[in-house]
């Protein structure tokens, strides 16, 4: 039967690539790997969609690469072309740029829900250190990606944030130096900034992903202690979904949530391009970062000019430095030298930074 | 000791050491008084010459050394009081009529307004007596004297027309001369005030523009024109080849000021227009009037109309600053067409008005393709949602199905 054959066929085929590729152990780790089940479940579904995101950034990144030119005087030419004269291209800017705002944001949801679960603990502190170094590559591409489009906003918001880089103790001065191109933001720092966006970023960020990836997969999901607690206190361990298809199909509803919610606010609310940069000109006013970078670039406004013998700015940037410091180490610290876990000084701490940047990104967006 | 003295035997101390704010008597000792004698004192800091390092002495004279008020105040140190009013200008002019002395502080700065001032109304009054003629004073203010591009300066362009009409909207003040005083009032509505005090164009024409500053005296009939071409140039070369050029000479007529007013100018077109104040409704005069307003009208109109849809097409979130960029070429024939107008011909304002109108056709249906390719992508969105929307159940029911048949939890599996 001609069915029969096909299926044979089939069956030939895989057996052919299992012998080369191990699928039957691929198949078996993925029919084993399971996801807790309790009343937080619903907070692991951040990690993949800011992966799905981050996998819509790379395509419509890559579409965007077949116009876009990064010189000073054609960036904002061919931006203009993408959003008028190519076929959809409007749409493909768009969702580049919401999906690079609402991945950050997963990011922050998904880095907050580990605080928050305690996801971070023994032995997951390499799985936390890769997801805050992701978290940074993510405002790297954020920082980079918007002056890409040369426009007035992006061209000061960008001598305003390597002004605050060139303000770091020590190497500051040769950072800025080294960010911009020279002494001041102009056509070098574009074409830097676009290597970085699409070479260098890209590049850390796939080996970074990976490495988040495949950690998460030794160690597994984690469940909140409170909930193995309860369940070890009935003899019992806490349940668990297959993650394929029960968890799988379940992302995927999260994944096509995602895609509508790009959907509505690329179709509704189109990206701007605005007026192009003119480095003669005066800042417009009202200049001020993107949303992620809100909450420091207005503390470091509301810091007086000097501090005692210290530059204001300079003190802002030494406690920014600092405090994420402390949040980077955050596993090390969670847990005192006998091993009680300081679970009140981390949940503080989680709620002080959540409440710190919702405040403030509000009243800079607001200021 | 020894060292310092030896220093200063060398003079060798360094010059910010050896040399402090030089003493100044008459600010300390009126700072301390009341009212009018206290006034100058404190106002004093902010005043240019001040700030450039004179005192009250170099125009009062006296000993501004002396911590003895009769002696900084006697007569052997040259102390004159309050100068005249009518001595103003010539005090002025000791210090700004000296070539070599103002290149020192401001080697732009002109030496001849004292000059000029001689040659003006306000200057031929005060040398005739007149003291309540307008002095350098009066306009630029004594003890707080600022920069002309100083923004708190009367003199500041913005705040000129304000300064000019203290005086000569001042109907009491102005009875004696026999003037109007209703200048400042026609300015306000006219489009040279709507460039100054609106778009805060600081090179938009104010009084001293037409009538000078220092020089200030009102142009006559012959020089309207030439005062009105010194910025409408084009307008003025127009004007000069029309047939009202001849005729308003003939009739003695202030060229420009007949139809567009003096202090009160004003754009001309489409209903009220003056020129039916000299030719009958029905002339051939009158329709070529009618006819030549009636194109600039469309064109204005279209040129607002493309306007209003781009703008709702930008609102709506739609990229057409191409065709926002394009209107502006739009403008720009629109001001041809006006300008046209001074050549009476209504062949030469349709020429001009035509280039705009292509524009303004060109530009709407940029906005209206703008608009419908908003529309086009609202229904794209609405098509996609629906289908995310079936998927994602589609996905739930296999969900659904799924772990009917077995059961999702596993009460063993890795942590």
């Amino acid at each position: 039967m001609p069915l029969a054959v096909g299926k044979g066929r089939l069956e030939r085929g895989v057996a052919w690539l299992d012998e080369r590729l191990g699928l039957t152990s691929i198949r078996e780790f993925v029919a084993h790997k399971t996801v807790p089940v309790h009343s937080g479940t619903l907070w692991y579904y951040f990690g993949g969609v800011t992966l799905f995101l981050f996998a819509i950034q790379v395509a419509t990144g890559i579409l965007l690469l077949l116009y876009y030119r990064p010189t000073a005087t054609e960036a904002y030419e061919s931006v203009q072309f993408i959003m008028t004269r190519v076929q959809f291209g409007w749409l493909i800017r768009s969702i580049h740029s919401w999906s690079a705002n609402l991945m950050i944001l997963a990011a922050f949801i998904h880095m907050f829900s580990v605080v928050f679960l305690r996801a971070y603990r023994r032995p997951r502190e390499l799985t936390w250190l890769s997801g805050v170094a992701l978290l940074g590559l993510a405002l790297g591409f954020g920082f980079s990606g918007y002056l890409l489009p040369w426009n007035t906003i992006s061209y000061f918001a960008t001598k305003v944030g390597t002004d605050m880089a060139g303000s770091v103790p020590w190497a500051g001065p040769a950072l800025a130096r080294f960010l911009r191109g020279g002494d001041d933001v102009g056509g070098a720092t574009l074409t830097r900034f676009f290597g970085f966006h699409v070479a260098v970023l890209p590049a850390v960020a796939t080996a970074l992903i990976g490495l988040h990836l495949m950690l998460v997969q030794r160690h597994g999901i984690s469940s909140p202690p409170w909930i193995e607690k309860r369940f070890a206190a009935t003899g019992g361990r806490v349940p668990q979904m297959r993650f394929f298809p029960n968890f799988f199909l379940r992302e995927m509803m999260a994944w096509y949530a995602a895609l509508g919610v790009l959907g509505c606010l690329a179709a509704l609310f189109p990206w701007e391009l605005g007026d192009k940069a003119d480095p003669f000109a005066s800042a417009p006013a009202g200049i001020r970062p993107e949303w992620y970078f809100l909450a420091p670039f207005y503390t470091l406004k509301l810091i007086p000019s000097h501090v005692g013998f210290m530059e204001g700015e300079l003190l802002g940037l030494i406690g920014f430095g600092l405090l994420a410091l402390g949040w980077v180490l955050l596993p090390f610290w969670a847990t005192n030298r006998a091993g009680v876990e300081r679970t009140r000084l981390v949940t503080g701490a989680g709620v002080v930074v959540v409440a710190y940047l919702a405040t403030f990104s509000l009243l800079g967006y607001l200021k | 000791m020894r060292r310092a003295t030896i220093w200063l035997a060398l003079g060798l101390v360094p010059a910010g050491l050896a040399a402090g704010p030089p003493k100044d008597s008459c600010v300390e000792c009126h700072a301390a008084l009341a009212d009018e004698l206290q006034k100058p004192a404190l106002t004093f800091a902010t005043d240019i010459h001040s700030q450039h390092g004179f005192s009250c002495a170099d125009c009062h004279g006296g000993d501004r050394g002396a911590d003895d008020a009769e002696i900084a105040m006697s007569a052997a140190h040259g102390f004159k009081g309050k100068p005249a009013r009518k001595m103003a200008p010539q005090l002025c002019a000791r210090c700004h009529s000296d070539v070599g002395l103002m290149r020192r502080y401001n080697p732009r700065e002109r030496v001849d307004q004292y000059a000029e001032y001689q040659t003006s109304v306000h200057g031929k009054l005060i040398a005739s007596g007149d003291e309540a003629a307008a002095t350098c004073i009066d306009c630029h203010s004594v003890h707080d004297i600022r920069a002309v591009k100083d923004p708190l300066s009367p003199v500041h362009p913005l705040r000129l027309p304000e300064t000019c009409a203290r005086c000569h909207a001042d109907a009491a003040r102005m009875a004696k001369y026999k003037i109007p005083t209703n200048q400042f009032a026609e300015y306000r509505q006219s489009v040279h005030w709507e460039a100054l005090a609106k778009r805060r164009d600081l090179s938009a024409p104010s009084c001293a523009s037409c009538h000078g500053n220092h020089g200030a005296t009102p142009p006559q009939v012959s020089s309207v024109a030439a005062v009105c071409g010194s910025c409408h140039a084009m307008m003025e070369d127009l004007y000069d080849k029309s047939p009202h050029h001849d005729v308003f000479a003939a009739m003695n007529l202030g060229g420009c000021v007949v139809c567009h007013s003096n202090h009160g100018v004003k754009m001309l077109a489409g209903e009220g227009s003056v020129c039916k104040q000299c030719h009958e409704a029905g002339s051939a005069e009158s329709r070529t009037a009618a006819g030549m307003a009636a194109t600039i009208t469309k064109l204005d109109s279209a040129l607002k109309s493309s306007d209003a849809v781009l703008a709702q097409a930008a609102r709506s979130g739609m990229e057409v600053s191409e065709a926002v960029m394009k209107e502006q070429d739009g403008r720009e024939a629109l001001v041809k067409a006006r300008v046209a107008v001074h050549t009476l011909d209504p062949f030469v304002v349709q020429k001009a008005a035509e280039a705009g109108m292509a524009i303004a056709a060109e530009t709407r249906h940029a906005g209206e393709a703008a608009l419908k390719e908003r529309d086009f992508r609202r229904f794209g969105l609405l098509f996609a949602l629906l289908a995310i929307a079936v998927t994602i159940a589609g996905l739930w029911l296999a969900v659904r199905a799924l772990e009917r048949g077995a059961p999702p939890l596993e009460e063993s599996g890795r942590r």
